[in-house]
This record gives structure tokens, sequence and C-alpha cells, in this order.
């Protein structure tokens, strides 16, 4: 893909991820019904958006690790790369949400209970690991494929460890704390709108800092050839 | 035997090799010659295999079965004797008659008395010829060679040279600080200029 | 196949004698774990709840696990010996099996002597303890010695490795931990089985992309 292609690409990402997160916003606050049984229910509309759109990207990037592993074509070793960034971006959003989330209904701060919440620290973990190992690793195609096979691990630690969570509540006898909202119509159509303008912020983002990485390491290799 | 077109490879943001072209026939002899840090053990280790170039290719006519690689380091096991190294290697390549071919290069090289030592105890003269042992166990096709005759005795250097020069079947790469050891036995010369 | 299982077993087969002469490990592992279980007694105010002393189990076995895959790549990795086994024609993935192997070998001597301990100073040891720790190893081993072959390239390695597996242990303790305390402790075993599959395929069919230069 072109640089230009790219850079407007993602301008007019920016610009449709700001009207739909607006719209998204504005349908929560204004048009969808209060939620009954839940005080600080919009930040549903934050929150779990946040949480789907880093589960996107971390498939987004397992993906673009298994192109890698396959093709053994260099960029996609970035493209995996950024991809996981963006999800850990947005994963440390859905705790923080999903730990105000926490405090406004609940009253504290965190909670084991709350199973997506702890999938999504686990998940944390993992990926903030996959940054460590990149770090410590030196660059090369060794480091590219590391970081693909650990990529692909972390997809297929998701399911695994959801069931590990549901499993240990069994015989962690948690103090049961639900929130039991209904759901109606309008408050679905505006999650969409939200869930869709995350997406697309998170796309936006994804190319922007694609770009910024290839123009690094292009400045890099000319610098070498100069040398 | 050999083709590079355009070889290149860089670790980090460090060049090590770049734009090199190749061609060795078999039944070659090619020494390799450049200052350290010229590529010269880069070069050995993408014609073995054991890297992949990040610029340019590489084509070899001859699989992991076939090639014989004496490293900077002997590859062998210290807590092993001789003996039990050469055993799993033996088994690793699948050779027929695994005993006598062991049997027969442990004695070549001088090292059939210390075949039950702890190869931690051996010498660093025996221990290469430990190493030149594991390089020939298949009898490859290919032999490379990385610096052979710095840790080798004159005892030693003499059965390196014997065997390299009896078997004519065999294409050899080498790289070597010390050229004159060869002689004008090589057909052609490679050198590498620092980068 | 047979050749690819000849080659596992002379792989196998050479952990074990090294590991034999050297006495690097095993004895280490021995006397780490058995530290580790009378740590616990005194890091714990109330030991005697079965809940507080099956978790303390459960982690000194990680950990010691953690000595074990730290070590079993020490040798290959100082002195580029892997490069040796790299070079023979045989499956890299018969490489990892190998090892596998033998780190579970090494597992199971360790718990020869924790369990034992276990049932001296804490619990008595149920089978299902038992079957649950056998489990476990084969997911510690397998996953442990990928991620080893990792941190291998990777310049703080022995920080590394425990940082990259901390969060794939996590089912692991929840299975074993399950399978001592809970009611039906089938369950937690055959969750510990499904791990073992996924992640042991998913080590053997992604070694050779991660220990090859």
């Amino acid at each position: 893909m072109s640089t230009s292609l790219r850079n407007n690409g993602a301008a007019l990402l920016s610009v449709l991820a700001a009207g739909l997160l607006v719209a998204g916003f504005a349908l929560a606050f204004f048009w969808a019904p209060e939620a009954r049984g839940d005080p600080a229910f919009r930040i549903f509309y934050l929150h779990v958006p946040v949480a789907l759109t880093a589960y996107a990207a971390f498939g987004w990037g397992g993906w673009k690790a298994l192109r890698l592993l396959w093709t053994r074509e260099e960029r996609y070793d970035l493209e995996s790369y950024v991809a996981i960034h963006m999800g850990v971006i947005f994963g440390l959003l859905a705790l923080v949400t999903g730990s105000v989330w926490a405090r406004y209904t609940w009253g504290v701060w965190w909670t084991w209970d709350e199973r997506q919440l702890v999938l999504f620290l686990v998940l944390f973990l993992f990926y903030s690991a996959y940054f460590m190992l990149r770090f410590s690793t030196p660059p090369g195609p060794r480091r590219a494929r590391t970081s693909a096979v650990y990529a692909l691990f972390g997809v297929a630690l998701i399911p695994v460890s959801f069931l590990a969570i549901r499993l240990a509540e069994r015989y962690i006898h948690p103090v049961v704390l639900t929130r039991d909202p209904k759901i109606e119509n309008e408050m679905l159509v505006s999650f969409f709108v939200c869930l869709a303008g995350m997406l697309v912020l998170a796309g936006a983002l994804y190319l922007v800092e694609l770009s910024g990485k290839r123009a690094d390491a292009r400045l890099r290799e000319l610098r070498e050839l100069l040398t | 035997m050999i083709r590079a077109r355009g070889l290149g490879r860089r670790f980090g943001d460090k060049r090590v090799l770049a734009g090199l072209d190749l061609d060795v026939g078999s039944r070659e002899l090619l020494l390799v010659t450049g200052p350290n840090g010229s590529g010269k053990t880069t070069l050995l280790r993408l014609i073995a295999g054991l890297i992949v170039p990040t610029a340019g290719e590489i084509e070899v006519d001859a699989d992991r079965a076939h090639i014989g690689f004496l490293a900077h380091e002997p590859l062998v096991y210290r807590e092993l004797t001789p003996l039990e190294n050469l055993e799993l290697y033996g088994r690793l390549y699948r050779i027929p008659e695994r005993r006598e071919r062991i049997g027969m290069l442990l004695e070549r090289f001088g090292l059939w008395d210390a075949r039950h030592e702890s190869t931690a105890a051996l010498s660093r003269g025996m221990l290469q010829r430990l190493a030149l042992c594991r390089t020939l166990l298949h009898d490859p096709e290919l032999v490379l060679l990385d610096e052979p005759f710095t840790s080798l005795d004159a005892a030693g250097s003499e059965l390196l040279l014997d065997e390299l020069t009896d078997d004519a079947r065999r294409t050899i790469v080498v790289a070597s600080h010390q050229p004159e050891r060869l002689g004008d036995r090589p057909t052609s010369r490679l050198a590498l200029a620092a980068t | 196949m047979t050749a690819y299982l000849a080659d596992v077993a002379a792989l196998t087969r050479k952990d074990l004698l090294v590991e034999l002469r050297s006495r690097d490990t095993v004895p280490a592992m021995l006397l780490f774990v058995v530290g580790g279980l009378v740590v616990f007694h005194f890091a714990l105010a109330d030991d005697s709840s079965r809940l507080a002393s099956a978790g303390m189990l459960w982690i000194a076995l990680l950990f010691t696990a953690l000595l074990a895959l730290v070590r079993s790549f020490v040798a290959e990795r100082d002195e580029a010996v892997i490069d040796g086994l790299l070079l023979a024609p045989c499956d890299r993935s018969a490489i990892w099996l190998g090892k596998t192997l033998s780190v579970v070998a090494f597992l199971a001597l360790a718990e020869l002597v924790a369990l034992p301990a276990f049932a001296l100073f804490y619990e008595p040891v149920t089978w299902e303890l038992v079957a649950g720790v056998a489990l476990a190893n084969i997911g510690i081993a397998a996953v442990g010695t990928l991620l080893g072959a990792m941190a291998a390239a990777a310049r703080a390695r022995e920080l590394l490795l425990p940082l990259l597996f901390m969060p794939l242990a996590i089912p692991l303790i929840v299975g074993g931990v399950g399978a001592t305390l809970a009611e039906d402790p089938g369950r937690y075993l055959g969750f510990l089985a499904l791990y073992d599959l996924i992640f042991a395929i998913l080590s053997w069919a992604s070694f050779e992309y991660v220990v090859t230069e």
C-alpha cells in the first residue's frame, strides 16, 4: 500500500471514527433509555466496545503473525506488532473503564468476580510480556518469527483462560455480585454505533502507527546505505 | 554446488554481508579470507543453512544430511565422552555401520584412547579433532571449515589436510586467517572486505 | 515415523545423560521445592486449611519447574551446541519433543520428593492430586521448552522465561488446584488434558520457527 493512500486512509478513518463515536455517544446519552438495575450503566457504551476492539486487535495481530510464518515476508512483522500494540492500549483502557464501572456499581475498584475483567488482566499480562520479548531480542528474522509464535499463543490463550477463570470460580467460592440491566433495542443500536466507531478508531490509529514505524525503518535503511 | 546472488545479511542495524555473488562448483576448494568482522563465519553459516539471508538469495545443492560444518565452537557436549557424542550424532545422521565408522574416525584422529574420557577434560587441540570427527562423521559431500587450523597442532593440521585432499569427491569451503597452510590446494579464492 | 522417534529417543537420552553427569538441575530442584514448602509454613499465618496448602504446593511446583526450564537450554545456548543439532537432518520438532520428555522426567523426579514432603508437612496426597501433577507436568514441559527456545535468543534470558510463562501457567494452576480441592476433580483433570493437547500441539508445530536463526 503506497504511503499516500495509507495516509489518506488513516485521515479518512479518523474522520469516520470521530463521526461514529460522536453519534454513538449522543445516541447513548440522549436517545437510549436509562438502565434500571445498574446506576453506572452508561459506561457500558464505552467499556464493552473498547474491550471488543482489543480482542479484535489481538486477533488481527494473530492473523498477521500467521501470515508471517506462512510467507516469511518481513512486512507482516510490523503489522502484527502494531496490531498487538493497539490491543494492549485498548486492553488497558478496558481495564480502566471496567474498574471505574465496578467502583460505581459495587463500590470497589477491583473485583475478581467479574470474569471479563479478570480475563483482560491475564491477557494484558501476556501481551505485555510480548513487548518484553521484542525488547530483549535483537531485531531480525528470528525476533519476527518468535513474536509471531507468541502472538498466536496469545490467541489460543483467550478461550483457554476464559475457561480457566470459570473453572476457578467453582473452588474460589466467590461473593456473587450481579448487575442485571434490561437491554432494550435502542440501547443495542447505540451500542453497535459506538462499537463501530471504536473499531474504526483502532483502525485509524493502526494505520497511523504503521506508517510512522515504516517511515522509521526506511530512514534507518537509508542511513545504513549511506555509511 | 553453491550459488549466491546479491547475498546479504544484517544483524539489527549492522550489515555484515552485502551484495555477494558466489559460484562454487562441485569438488572445488574455495578459500575465504578477510579480516575479523568481514563476515566469513556468517557466510559459512548461510551456506550451512543455520541462518537465512536478509537480502539476496543462496542455493546449495546439498541438504543437511550431506553438509559437514566445522564451526567456531566444537559443538560437542562437555558432559559426554567423545564416544557418546559421536554416537549421538551418528544416530541423528543415520549413519550405516555406526560403530565401525566412529571407531575408524576416532582412530584416524588419534582420539581412540581418550574415547571414554569426559570431553570437558580434553585439551583444545583434542577438542578440535573431535569436532573434525563430528564434521566428517557422515561423509558429507560439502564440507565447511571455519578457521580449522586455529586450535590444531601440527600433527592435527597434517591429518586435516590429508583428509581434505584424500577424498576428491568433496566440495570444500575454508575460511581461514592462515591461507598459507593450504598452499596451492584452493581452486578459487574469495576475499571479503570489512563493512 | 520410526526414524523420527529414533531421533527423539537419541535426544532425550542425551539430555538425561547430560543431567546424570552434571547433576546440576535435579538436586537443586529437590532442595528448592522442599525449601519452598518449608518457607510457606512461615509465610502463611494459618496453613491448616486445605485450600491454602493446595495453593502453596502448586506455587512451589511452578517455581521449581521454572528452575528446570531455565536450565534446560543453558548448555546448548552457552556454547552454541544447539547448532550441532540444527545442522543434523532431524526434524526441529524432534528436538522439542526430546527436550520436553526430559523435562517431564526431571519434574517427575522432583515430585517424587515433593509430594511425600507435602504429605508429611501438610495434607495427605490424593490420587487426583497425583493425576493433576502428572498432567500439569506435560503442559509445563511442553510450553516451557518452547518458551525456553524463544528466550534463548534474548538478552535477559533468565528473567524473560518466567515472564513469558506466567500467564500461560495460570490455566495449569487452576486445573491443578481444582483437581486437588474441588468436589468434581474430573472436570479439572479434563481441562488440564485439554490444555496439554492444545499447547503441546502448538509448541510442537511452532518450535522450528523459534529455534532457528
